[in-house]
């Protein structure tokens, strides 16, 4: 999922410009080489411009690229960077949308998509160790001959892996009723920023001392590198029910999600598409979904068939009391891959309208998602901007899409104060600045927005007892002032 | 009381420690306690979050969600803020999650004596590190907890226990997501919630009858083990299967440490509280047995070293 897809690959075969590389540089590239085959160090040019971001639209500049297959040879890159003096960030598939894999300038990249094994699954006792570079998707298809699933389930899915999960708390729509990512993860193996290697959490529930495992995920890239992860399984449901409820007004919809949480209902996921998303994936999908409807709630229930059906039937009394129009069930699993297709596809179809976009990522709460909603139709429009909306109504984390083509003169500047405005209204309603992907670079010159100087001392207080040097991805998450050892300049591109 | 004026009770200076109603172990001896504010401020049903201070009874807390079909997932018995600084969470783990989940956002005192926020009030965030997760269980060594907006989830409508001579392995095989799942090393009980039919459908072919509740559990120590493991215990003990708590008639077994869990914990607890001064002398890494046995006059080795008053 690229956001702003303006990095070219090299043709295959290109030659690569020539590259001369700072003494320091130059060290560590010949102890990488030693320590990995060479094939798995790179730095030139074209690569290097490959990974200068991740999905963001921020931009940094690595001195060197590095694929390790196993926790030695993350081990070895992380010595060797602490060594020249070099910062180093992790990177796993590059899906993130806040730049928290945005190489911080001159640093070192270590690529885990190599390290992409399952190594153990404990059917019995529902949890897995999987390596960092397992795409979620690939863990769920690979337990799924024993009824079992990795919960989290962002709508990068197919491409996102398992340690960027982690790093960032990821969510997706079925976390509504098990968690996020921090409920799935049970112990890490890490190689910490000073090159040690230990283990947080554990197999056991209640490990002795402070929840490191806990802390760990979210931390994005600052505390170390996962270098294997001990996740939870969760069983799959014998029932389902999927529901497509549309809406003649957003409102409606929306107060629809307050009404159904409120009347002790949690769903397994409750979705919502606007308008303009509903046509933008019919277009593209031809799912015969309500395209003159204003909105559509995408809602899933799970568990024993009679807890199913009575909780879907309390579902469409509860939306046909807040004037839904169309209801539609998916008949079979097909219909219900279908719906969700035209859910997590949403920003594949969007390519129709225009050719550029920028997610956000902000949280509500859930009774004022009408107001906030109604708020972000009115910056768009006020900027000019086409705004699309398709979210996690459920636990509140609206993602607004604003679209563009970035030919245009002047538009970014437009784009980047529609977005803060967003995050603005979305804090000032007394919500949060993100929900799931995270502050990286994006929104780290807003995390005052949300905290005072001593709660932002406090987290950096924590990032320095797991890398008191700052050399683990420098200067994301908090903001300069905060954090004394990573310092670093928010790259041009940031909308902050 | 608010949450300043226990700021001010917390200071900056000198050990102090902070008690709630001494139900899980009560304040470090012989210095002076503070006790965090108490009363819930406000409940949001439709959000399913809840705010009260950390000096609030669990009991309280409880009875005014009954009023809206909800409840949090914290064991009864003590303070709020008792629960979730010992973090240890109550026998349905297994299906409504452990405490460190129920966290969104606490006010806590600092070493400094400053009020600091950690988290924030939606039921999902990942705006900055999460201090939450690193102070449920801390046991007060890290900062003092004074406000929390907890993550409530709906009140159970119909729920049985049931008992039985079953295998645990097949009651996990064969049951979807019971709530927990208890065994002795004979006998299995299994607490079921949801639908009526469901749940008599779901018992029908196994050998398990109704029951009025869990057994009584051993008090004499509390194991943490792989949920894989429960097949290896002998003694007198009921096991949390799918989870790997032990509740146990003999003291836990020390475990290794391992040495780069045991730096992490010195620097976190000397960049939070460089003076030592919350709860003086509380080892986070002895384990709650062997905490037990100190108060009782043995010696035990301090593996984090805060420094005693």
């Amino acid at each position: 999922m690229t956001a702003l897809a303006d990095v070219t690959p090299d043709a295959p075969g290109a030659p690569e410009q020539p590259r001369r590389p700072p003494a320091d540089v130059a060290h560590l590239l010949t102890e990488l080489r030693r320590q990995l085959d060479s094939d798995r160090v790179r730095n030139g040019a074209g690569e290097l411009s490959l990974y200068r971001h991740d999905a963001s639209m921020i931009e940094g500049a690595a001195a060197a690229i590095c694929f390790p297959r196993t926790r030695n040879e993350v081990q070895a890159c992380v010595r060797a960077a602490v060594r020249h003096g070099i910062p180093f960030v992790a990177r796993g598939s590059g899906t993130g949308l806040a730049g928290g894999a945005t190489p911080p300038t001159g640093s070192l990249v270590i690529v885990t998509t190599k390290m992409n094994q399952v190594r153990s699954i404990d059917v019995p006792g529902r949890r897995a160790w999987v390596e960092p570079g397992v795409l979620n998707l690939d863990l769920s298809r690979h337990t799924a001959e024993h009824g079992l699933h990795f919960a989290p389930d962002p709508s990068s899915q197919q491409t996102c892996s398992i340690g960027g999960n982690v790093a960032n708390n990821s969510g997706g729509p079925h976390c509504l009723a098990e968690g996020v990512t921090a409920s799935h993860v049970l112990a890490v193996e890490v190689v910490l920023p000073d090159g040690s290697v230990t283990v947080l959490g554990g197999e056991d529930p209640e490990p002795d001392g402070y929840d490191l495992r806990g802390v760990f995920v979210g931390s994005e890239g600052m505390f170390g590198i996962a270098t294997a992860i001990c996740v939870r399984l969760t069983p799959d449901p014998p029932a389902v029910c999927t529901m497509l409820i549309d809406f003649a007004d957003v409102e409606d919809g929306a107060a629809t999600v307050s009404a159904i949480i409120a009347a002790g209902i949690v769903p397994a996921a409750l979705e919502m598409m606007d308008q303009l998303c509903l046509r933008a994936v019919e277009a593209y999908l031809q799912a015969d979904l309500p395209v003159h409807a204003a909105a559509a709630l995408l809602v899933e229930v799970v568990g024993l068939p009679n807890g199913v059906d009575a909780a879907s039937d309390q579902i469409v009394e509860i939306a046909e009391a807040h004037g839904a129009g169309g209801l539609r069930i998916a008949a079979d699993d097909a219909e219900r891959a279908l719906l969700w297709k035209g859910r997590k596809s949403a920003f594949g179809a969007i390519a129709r309208i225009k050719p550029n976009y920028y997610l956000h990522d902000t949280v509500v709460p859930r009774r004022v998602l009408p107001a906030v909603l109604a708020q972000v139709y009115e910056i768009a429009a006020r900027h000019d901007l086409l705004v699309l909306n398709v979210f996690h109504a459920g636990d509140g984390n609206l993602h607004p899409i604003l679209l563009f083509d970035v030919r245009e003169p002047g538009v970014m500047t437009r784009v980047h104060a529609a977005g803060e405005e967003i995050v603005r209204a979305s804090v000032d309603a007394g919500g949060v600045l993100t929900g799931e992907h995270g502050i990286g670079l994006e929104k780290r010159d807003l995390m005052p927005l949300l905290f005072s100087d001593v709660d932002l001392a406090a987290q950096a207080a924590l990032r320095d007892a797991f890398d008191p040097a700052g050399s683990s991805n420098p200067g994301k998450v908090l903001p300069s002032a905060a954090a004394c050892g990573d310092a670093q300049r928010v790259p041009d591109g940031a909308w902050i | 009381m608010d949450l300043t004026d226990f700021a001010d009770e917390v200071g900056a200076r000198d050990p102090v420690t902070i008690t709630g109603s001494g139900t899980r172990g009560g304040a470090v001896e012989g210095i002076r306690a503070v006790r965090p504010p108490a009363g819930v401020d406000w409940i949001e049903p439709a959000e399913m979050t809840v705010c009260c201070g950390a000096g609030t009874a669990v009991a309280e807390l409880d009875e005014l969600l009954l009023a809206h079909g909800q409840a949090v997932a914290i064991p009864p018995s003590g303070t709020v803020g008792g629960a979730l600084a010992v973090g240890r969470s109550g026998v349905r783990r297994l299906g409504h999650g452990p405490v460190r989940d129920t966290l969104l956002q606490a006010r806590y005192v600092s070493a400094a004596g400053e009020v600091v926020k950690a988290g924030g009030p939606t039921v999902k965030n990942v705006s900055g590190f999460d201090l939450c997760r690193l102070l449920v269980g801390s046991r007060g060594t890290l900062g003092f907890l004074g406000e929390v907006i907890l993550r409530t989830r709906p009140r159970v409508r119909y729920e049985q226990w049931f008992a039985g001579a079953i295998d645990p392995g097949e009651v996990v095989a064969r049951l979807y997501r019971p709530v927990s799942i208890l065994w002795d090393g004979t006998t299995t009980w299994v607490l079921l919630e949801g639908d009526e039919r469901d749940i008599a459908a779901q018992v029908e072919s196994l050998p398990l009858t109704p029951v009025g509740g869990p057994p009584p559990l051993p008090t004499g120590g509390r194991w943490s083990i792989p949920t894989s493991a429960y097949t290896e215990l002998c003694g007198e003990f009921v096991v949390e299967i799918g989870v790997g708590v032990v509740h146990h008639c003999d003291p836990a077994p020390s475990r290794p440490l391992d040495p780069g869990v045991v730096e992490l914990h010195r620097r976190i607890k000397a960049n939070f509280d460089p003076t030592g001064r919350l709860n003086p002398g509380l080892d986070v890494l002895a384990s709650a047995d062997r905490r037990r046995r100190r108060r009782q006059g043995a010696p035990v080795a301090n593996a984090v070293g805060a420094p005693s008053a």
